[in-house]
């Protein structure tokens, strides 16, 4: 390999970034509105239910179990239900996404002892936020039921007998539950492959559609060159959005950064030189800029997307697809991130990633040299 | 100009169908999103790896830890009483829950006292987390209700019955709560806005870039055939992937389809004016096909991130929450989520389908325009 020549493609390959000052503010407009739409306005955590309430009842018992739903931080009853259509329409809507249906003989079964049953609808078409409410209700019922049976018992103030069991609650890592300390380091990854999707997948297709490719042939320059000189502008572009992202992370979202900067930075070029190269490889094979940005989605954002963890635990996947995301680099990636933010681990711990990111880079652009090679053959 | 249309819509055909490559694309992209969300996507929580630090080991703490052990959401991989050796587990992510209890549990529980459980989650995924610590405090609770009664039943006699209110749940429109049921009719929404906004803005740059721009100038052509000659084809791809995708929600993933088909095909029609229109105007302002594939990204990660597609829109900020009613896939998603789940019908879903119509024919509008500028 002949470093002038390197050079000079590299230089070619920096003058077409520069002259399309669009693409290269998009190229750092794109992942500053990602950290900021997931830092500022999304969110899987779920504050407060909004719930409509019928109350068939009518009597001080049912007024008090309401009074507990609409007292708890868990709830904000904001419909007062007259019957099920009401709750029907507001569910359908979205108005509400809980509705507490307490029925006439509420008060009579209570004060027999027996067990009185209440209605909890939700709408379960968003699983997630439904599971939090289900969870929520059923906390709000329990402590309902043994003021009810502490009462019947006669055995109110003193002579109460003392809570069998307290939880208390630990998070490690991300104290606050704080979906934004989870998400932002993730999306270093997410970053990084959309960049190689969208710039270094389409630098050779271009060529290629262009018929500049032939030009290229005709030079001196060797099919390791070129690919040598193609990533590195794109390098600089990817390091200097992570350095964004990291900024951004730690100026405007304080997501706590326990580790090594140094590391940080490390491991993101490594992974950068693999995410690049595979963009290089996927514009090498496709020829045509429509298929390859096509391919690109497929094989590089989407698996970093959904299959990596950064959003999704791959422990909840079904086996086949947990085996499948073992080939996907960013999954490794993710787990440095939020290694190194989160939990403040280091190499030791993050050796066996580490390699395998080293693996992936060094395959991925040896094979894009000699796909090139062979095509240019 | 039924015959200039024609022949422009079969040179659009074969260029999009040309390459086998391109039309394996058109078929794997829907596919390969489908089987994701359809299989991976899933906020569903069970058998989290959970590390157990016993230092009572009395039949008491026994008891609390064969419910969770029974409960199928804590799978006990490690029981130990080495504090360092749980960090390193949780450091290595080989455990996310930590189970503890100290010396004494047992005394307390015989003794009438508060005994303690501490719950150690590890936060990197903070939703896991709240559902973790959500399971670990009704499972908890469980136990502390049945204590509770025996304590009772110690100083009043027997309890005859718990008594106490019972909740009833039941789920509507999903009643299993399952997540496929909420992404799968999403993955409509979505692939149809991104198979038509690639393919409609890089077709028209395509011909800006190669060139061949010129030759169609100096054609017969009007500018409305060529606008109709390069989103026609792609409307019909997209349609093609609404049926692929409803298909596989419907026959593979056992996705319930509640409301009218006819419904749905009316209202992607009125959804498919709005990503087309975006995907011109996108060509409009692009001189290459980078340049029209960045803003295609520009436009489309934000319109699936501030959709409700993943992250519900209640939850988004409420300045945030206003900007989401100008993004066509959101309405799109309330109707296809409504017509596959809830069985709404068009009485309860004009207001979307009306917003879609009006911001489709606004963005044509505007690129009709803009095109003739560009053409003329």
């Amino acid at each position: 390999m002949n470093l002038a020549r390197v050079a000079a493609v590299a230089r070619k390959e920096f003058l077409h970034v520069r002259r399309d000052p669009r693409s290269l503010g998009m190229a750092i407009a794109i992942p500053m509105l990602l950290l900021l739409l997931f830092g500022y306005a999304l969110t899987l955590d779920v504050d407060k239910v909004p719930l409509a309430v019928w109350d068939q009842s009518r009597t001080p018992e049912s007024r008090d179990l309401v009074a507990r739903f609409a007292g708890s931080r868990y709830f904000d009853v904001r419909l007062r239900a007259e019957g099920y259509p009401d709750i029907e329409r507001a569910i359908a809507s979205r108005e509400v996404i809980g509705a507490l249906v307490v029925p006439r003989d509420f008060a009579a079964r209570i004060a027999t002892g027996l067990e009185a049953p209440v209605q909890f609808f939700v709408d379960g078409s968003d699983s997630n936020t439904a599971t939090f409410a289900l969870g929520y209700a059923e906390t709000v019922a329990r402590s309902w039921s043994r003021e009810v049976v502490v009462r019947q018992a006669g055995l109110s103030g003193a002579g109460r007998p003392a809570e069998p069991l307290e939880v208390r609650p630990r998070v490690w890592f991300n104290e606050d539950l704080e979906s934004k300390n989870y998400i932002v380091p993730g999306l270093i990854a997410v970053i990084m492959m959309v960049i190689a999707a969208l710039l270094t997948s389409l630098t050779v297709a271009r060529e290629w559609e262009q018929g500049t490719m032939e030009q290229l042939i005709a030079t001196p320059v060797r099919p390791s060159e070129i690919v040598a000189g193609k990533l590195v502008p794109y390098f600089v572009l990817g390091m200097l959005d992570v350095f964004i992202a990291v900024a951004m992370g730690e100026l405007l979202f304080r997501v706590p950064l326990r580790g090594s900067v140094a590391l940080l930075f490390l491991l993101s070029a490594v992974f950068l030189v693999g995410a690049l190269s595979m963009g290089m490889l996927i514009s090498i094979m496709a020829r045509s800029q429509l298929l390859a940005t096509q391919l690109a989605m497929v094989l590089t954002f989407l698996p970093s997307f959904l299959l990596s963890g950064f959003m999704y635990a791959i422990a909840n996947m079904p086996a086949p697809i947990r085996a499948a995301s073992h080939v996907i680099p960013a999954r490794y990636f993710v787990s440095i991130l939020k290694g190194i933010y989160l939990k403040g681990v280091g190499l030791p711990v993050l050796a066996g990633e580490a390699a395998l990111l080293s693996a992936f880079g060094a395959a991925v652009v040896l094979l894009a040299t000699r796909k090139l090679r062979k095509t240019l053959g | 100009m039924g015959e200039r249309l024609r022949r422009m819509l079969v040179k659009e055909f074969l260029q999009v169908f040309r390459d086998p490559r391109m039309r394996l694309m058109i078929v794997l992209m829907p596919l390969i999103q489908v089987l994701v969300f359809g299989y991976a996507v899933s906020t569903d929580v069970r058998d989290v790896p959970t590390a157990v630090v016993d230092f009572d080991r009395t039949p008491a703490s026994r008891e609390l830890l064969a419910r969770f052990a029974g409960s199928g959401y804590f799978r006990f991989v490690a029981q130990t009483r080495d504090v360092a050796a749980v960090r390193r587990l949780v450091d290595r992510g080989e455990a996310e829950a930590v189970l503890r209890i100290d010396g004494g549990f047992g005394e307390d529980i015989k003794g009438g006292r508060t005994a303690r459980l501490q719950v150690i989650v590890d936060g990197t995924d903070s939703n896991t987390a709240g559902i973790v610590l959500d399971y670990a405090g009704r499972i908890a609770g469980a136990y502390s209700d049945r204590v509770f009664l025996d304590r009772l039943a110690r100083l009043r006699g027997p309890v005859p019955q718990p008594g106490g209110v019972v909740l009833v749940p039941r789920a509507w429109f999903n009643e299993n709560l399952e997540s496929r049921n909420y992404y799968v009719p999403g993955v409509i929404a979505m692939i149809v806005m991104l198979i038509t906004l690639m393919l409609t803005s890089m077709a028209v740059v395509r011909e800006k870039e190669i060139g061949t721009i010129e030759q169609i100038l100096v054609s017969p052509i009007t500018p409305v055939e060529f606008i109709l000659g390069k989103t026609i084809p792609f409307a019909l791809i997209g349609y093609a992937d609404v049926f692929l995708v409803a298909g596989i929600g419907v026959f593979w993933f056992d996705v319930p389809i509640r409301g009218s088909i006819l419904l749905l095909l009316f209202a992607t029609a009125l959804y498919l004016m709005t990503t087309l229109g975006i995907g011109l105007l996108i060509s409009t302002v692009s001189r290459t096909q980078q340049q029209a594939m960045m803003t295609v990204f520009f436009v489309y990660l934000p319109a699936v991130l501030l959709s409700g597609f993943m992250f519900p829109v209640a939850n988004m900020p409420p300045a945030v929450q206003l900007l989401t009613y100008a993004n066509p896939l959101r309405h799109f998603l309330v109707v296809v989520r409504g017509i596959f789940l809830a069985g709404a019908g068009a009485a309860t879903l004009w207001p979307q389908m009306a917003a879609l119509l009006l911001i489709g024919a606004a963005t044509l509008a505007v690129a009709a325009r803009r095109f003739r500028k560009t053409l003329a």
